[in-house]
C-alpha cells in the first residue's frame, strides 16, 4: 500500500512539486471515473437496452438535482464516511481492514445499551454516553484484529472479516434474547431509548448529526495522519515496518491505536444509526454500511479529506438507484454493476501514477 | 365485502378499531375511476421465489388495472433509505398509495412517513397498526397462510414414509412459530406419530445455513420439508437433489422440484392489492386493518404433485372445504407444547383473527426443537 502515500512530500521540494502531485492525485480518480462512466454507459445500453443518456439525466435527478434528492444522498453519504474511515486509517500501516460493519453492528448495540442504562438522564448526557460507548465497542473490535495481526500473526483482513460475523452473532444473540424489548414481536429489537434522546436533524435540513459527525471525523483523521508527529510514525510503519523498528517506533502500540481509531469511526456510525434512525438496536444495523465504506475508503484511495466527495458520489448513485428502478424498470443490480466498475478501474488506474509524462517529476 | 367483515369483528373483540366502516358514496365508485399512483417496495430482490416474488405478482395484477400506475423498488434496506424511497415516490412520482411490505418496514420508518404526509395512505403488510397509537392514514394487511401450512402438514403427515417432517425456519418470532405449530398440527392429524424437526437459520436469507439443515435433515431420515426463509429456493432445489419431498411458501416453487413437490402455501396478494387499488379509485376510505384467510382469498395453495396419493388429496380437500366456508379452528384446546405444558386449556377455542395467535411463543407437542 505504498501508493497511498500521497500526502508524503519529499523535503526540499517546492511548490511545483505540491501542485504537481496534487493535480496527479485528482485527476487519476477522475480519469478512471469518466471511463467507467462510459463502460458502464455502453453496459446499459447494450444489456438492458436502456438510453445512458436518460439513465444519466435519472441519475442526477434523483441523486442531486433537487434540495430533496441532494438531501437524500447526503444522508446515505452519512454512514459511509464513517465507516470509509475503518478501512482507511489502518490502510496508513499497510493493513487490509474490511470489518467496518462487524464495529458499526456492536458499536450501535453498545449505544443502545448506554442509552438505556443512562436514559433517565438528561439528553446530552445520554448522546454521550451512548457515542462514547459506540466508539468504544467499535475501537476494541478493530484493534482486536490489529493486535492479533502483530501479536499472533493473523492476517487482518481474514480476522476482521470474521470478527463481523461474530459481531453480528452477538447482536442477534443479544437482541432476542436478554436485551428484548417483549413487546418487539415479529422483529427482536432492544427497547426504544426514547424519543427525547434521539439525536435529531440538522437544522433546516432532513439530514441527521451524523454527516456532520462524519465531516468532522474526516477532517481530525487528516490532521492526524498528514500533519502530525503520530500520523508520520504511522505512515513510516506503513512503508517500511523493519525501519520504523530500527528508529525506535512502537509498531505494536501505533497498530493497535490506529486500529482503534477506525474502529471508533465505524462504531460512532452505528451510534448515529440508533441514536437518529432506528431509536432501538436491531437486525437493521447490519444491511452493509460496513461494506460499502470499504468500497469508498479505497475510491478515495484512503485519503481522509477524499473520503467526504467520493461517499457524497456514492451516496448519489445509490439515492438514484429508486427511481432507475421506477422509472425505466431497471433491476436494483444496475446500480452496483456501475459500483463495481468504478471500483475495479480506480484500483486499474493506480498504475497510472507516475506513468504519466505531464504528471513526471521535472529533472532539475 | 371482506374487509368490513373482518373489521367488525374485530371491533366486536375490542382489539382493533378501524376508521373505515362507513362507505361513503356508494353509488360514485361505479362511474368514476380516478388516475392513482401505487409504490410497491421490497426487501429482496422480485424474482426470488419467495416473499418478494409473492408480492411483486400481487403489485403486477394491478398493472392490468386501467388509470393504475405501479412503481416498484426491490432490495430497500430496512433504514433510512426505505423513508428516503417512500418520500422519492412521493415527491417525484406523485404516488397517493405506498405498500412498503417488509416487516422492519413499519416501525420506525413508515410510521414516520404516515406523520409527514398526512394526505398519502401507508398500508404495511404484517404490522401491527393500532388506531391508538399509530396515524390514521396508516395501516396494515396480513393474511392467515398458516392456514395453509396446516393443508400442507396434512398432505406432509399422509404423504411421509417415515413419520419425519422438517421445517427449516427464519428466526423463533410469532410468525414463523405459527406456521411451524399448523405445520405440525396438520400433519398429526393425517399421522399422530408424525414429528416436525425444526431447524432456525437465524436470519430471513442465510443461503449456505438453509442448505446445511436441509441435508442434514436427509440424512436425519427426514423425508418431506417445507420452510420459512424469505426465498425457499436453496431449500426446495437442496431437497430435491436429496431425492425427498417438499411443502413450498410464499409462492410456487414447484417448477425448482418437479418430483418432489407435493403442495405449498402461496400468498395471493393480488387479492388483497386490487381490493385496496378499487377503493382508492372509487375515492372511498381504505380499512386500516385488514386480516384474512383462505375463505377471503388472501392464501392459496400450490396445486398437489404427483406423489399426493388419493387419501391425502381427500383429507386436505375436505378441510380446505371447510376452511373456506365455515372455517376451522387450528389452535384449539387441550393442546400441549413441546415440554408437555398445557398452553390451551380444554374446551378453549382461539380463532384465526385472535390477537393471541400472534404473540406465539410455544412449540406444539410433536415439534423437536426449542425456540430459545
Amino acid at each position: 500500500m505504498a501508493s497511498v502515500e500521497t500526502a508524503a512530500v519529499p523535503a526540499g521540494a517546492g511548490l511545483g512539486e505540491s501542485l504537481r502531485r496534487a493535480a496527479e492525485a485528482a485527476s487519476v480518480p477522475l480519469g478512471s471515473l469518466v471511463v467507467a462512466g462510459l463502460v458502464f454507459a455502453l453496459f446499459i445500453w447494450a444489456v438492458a437496452g436502456a438510453n445512458p443518456l436518460e439513465v444519466y439525466e435519472l441519475m442526477y435527478t434523483g441523486g442531486f438535482g433537487s434540495w430533496f434528492s441532494l438531501q437524500n444522498t447526503l444522508q446515505r453519504a452519512a454512514p459511509l464516511i464513517l465507516t470509509a474511515l475503518c478501512t482507511a486509517l489502518p490502510a496508513r500501516l499497510g493493513l487490509v481492514i474490511i470489518g467496518g460493519e462487524g464495529a458499526l453492528v456492536l458499536g450501535g448495540l453498545a449505544a443502545a445499551a448506554m442509552g438505556l442504562a443512562l436514559h433517565a438522564a438528561s439528553p446530552l448526557i445520554v448522546q454521550l454516553g451512548m457515542a462514547l460507548a459506540g466508539m468504544a465497542v467499535g475501537a476494541i473490535w478493530i484493534a482486536l484484529a490489529g493486535w492479533l495481526r502483530q501479536y499472533r500473526g493473523v492476517n487482518e483482513t481474514i480476522s476482521s472479516l470474521l470478527l463481523t460475523y461474530i459481531a453480528i452473532a452477538i447482536l442477534n444473540q443479544l437482541v432476542e434474547g436478554v436485551m428484548r424489548d417483549p413487546a418487539s414481536l415479529n422483529k427482536p429489537s432492544t427497547s426504544h431509548i426514547g424519543d427525547a434522546n434521539m439525536i435529531g436533524l440538522i437544522p433546516g435540513t432532513d439530514v441527521h448529526w451524523g454527516l456532520v459527525f462524519g465531516v468532522v471525523a474526516c477532517v481530525a483523521s487528516y490532521v492526524l495522519m498528514s500533519h502530525t508527529t503520530f500520523g508520520f510514525a504511522a505512515r513510516m510503519v506503513g512503508g517500511n515496518v523493519r525501519a520504523a523498528r530500527m528508529s525506535g517506533l512502537n509498531v505494536g502500540l501505533l497498530t493497535i491505536v490506529v486500529c482503534a481509531l477506525g474502529g471508533a469511526a465505524a462504531g460512532l456510525a452505528g451510534m448515529v444509526e440508533v441514536g437518529a434512525v432506528h431509536g432501538r438496536a436491531n437486525g437493521s444495523l447490519a444491511i452493509g454500511y460496513g461494506y460499502t465504506g470499504i468500497l469508498v475508503a479505497f475510491l478515495a484511495r484512503q485519503n481522509p479529506l477524499a473520503i467526504i466527495p467520493v461517499a457524497i458520489l456514492l451516496g448519489g448513485i445509490n439515492a438514484s438507484s429508486g427511481l432507475l428502478q421506477r422509472r425505466l424498470d431497471l433491476p436494483n443490480a444496475s446500480v452496483l454493476v456501475l459500483q463495481g466498475i468504478i471500483f475495479v478501474l480506480i484500483l486499474a488506474g493506480e498504475t497510472f501514477y507516475g506513468r504519466i509524462r505531464l504528471f513526471r517529476r521535472k529533472e532539475a | 365485502m371482506t374487509f368490513d367483515k373482518k373489521i367488525s369483528r374485530r371491533l366486536a373483540l375490542g382489539g382493533i378499531a378501524a376508521g373505515a366502516l362507513t362507505t361513503a358514496l356508494p353509488m360514485r365508485s361505479a362511474f368514476a375511476a380516478k388516475k392513482v399512483t401505487i409504490g410497491f417496495i421490497y426487501v429482496g430482490p422480485r424474482d426470488d421465489y419467495g416473499y418478494n416474488q409473492a408480492h411483486a405478482e400481487g403489485a403486477a395484477a394491478l398493472k392490468k388495472m386501467a388509470d393504475v400506475k405501479i412503481i416498484e423498488e426491490e432490495k430497500v434496506p430496512e433504514t433510512l433509505a426505505v423513508e428516503k424511497s417512500m418520500e422519492s415516490m412521493i415527491n417525484l412520482d406523485g404516488a397517493s398509495l405506498i405498500f412498503p411490505t417488509s416487516f422492519g418496514y413499519f416501525d420506525p420508518h413508515m410510521l414516520k412517513m404516515a406523520q409527514k404526509y398526512p394526505k398519502v395512505q401507508f398500508r404495511h403488510a404484517a404490522g401491527m397498526w393500532d388506531k391508538a397509537k399509530h396515524p390514521a392514514n396508516a395501516g396494515s394487511y396480513f393474511g392467515y397462510i398458516d392456514e395453509c401450512q396446516y393443508l400442507s402438514g396434512i398432505v406432509a403427515g399422509h404423504t411421509s414414509k417415515s413419520g419425519k417432517l422438517g421445517f427449516v425456519a427464519a428466526k423463533p418470532i410469532p410468525q414463523v412459530v405459527r406456521n411451524i405449530n399448523a405445520f405440525a398440527l396438520g400433519a398429526r392429524s393425517a399421522n399422530p406419530n408424525a414429528t416436525v424437526q425444526v431447524v432456525f437459520t437465524g436470519d430471513w436469507s442465510m443461503p449456505v445455513k438453509e442448505a446445511e439443515a436441509t441435508n442434514n435433515m436427509i440424512a436425519q431420515g427426514i423425508d418431506v420439508i417445507t420452510c420459512h426463509v424469505d426465498s425457499p429456493k436453496v431449500v426446495i432445489e437442496t431437497a430435491e437433489r436429496g431425492g425427498i419431498m417438499t411443502c413450498g411458501y410464499h409462492a410456487n416453487q414447484s417448477k425448482l422440484a418437479p418430483k418432489g413437490y407435493l403442495t405449498g402455501a402461496e400468498w395471493n396478494w393480488s387479492k388483497v392489492y386490487t381490493d385496496f387499488a378499487n377503493q382508492l379509485q372509487a375515492d372511498k376510505p381504505l380499512p386500516n386493518f385488514v386480516r384474512g384467510g383462505l375463505k377471503d382469498g388472501f392464501v392459496k395453495t400450490s396445486p398437489y404433485g404427483a406423489l399426493v396419493g388419493a387419501e391425502a388429496r381427500k383429507h386436505a380437500d375436505e378441510v380446505k372445504a371447510k376452511m373456506a366456508s365455515t372455517g376451522v379452528v387450528i389452535f384449539k384446546g387441550p393442546l400441549k407444547d413441546n415440554k408437555g405444558n398445557e398452553v390451551i386449556a380444554p374446551g378453549k377455542d382461539y380463532d384465526q383473527f385472535d390477537l393471541w395467535l400472534e404473540g406465539m411463543n410455544w412449540l406444539t407437542q410433536g415439534v423437536i426443537g426449542s425456540i430459545s
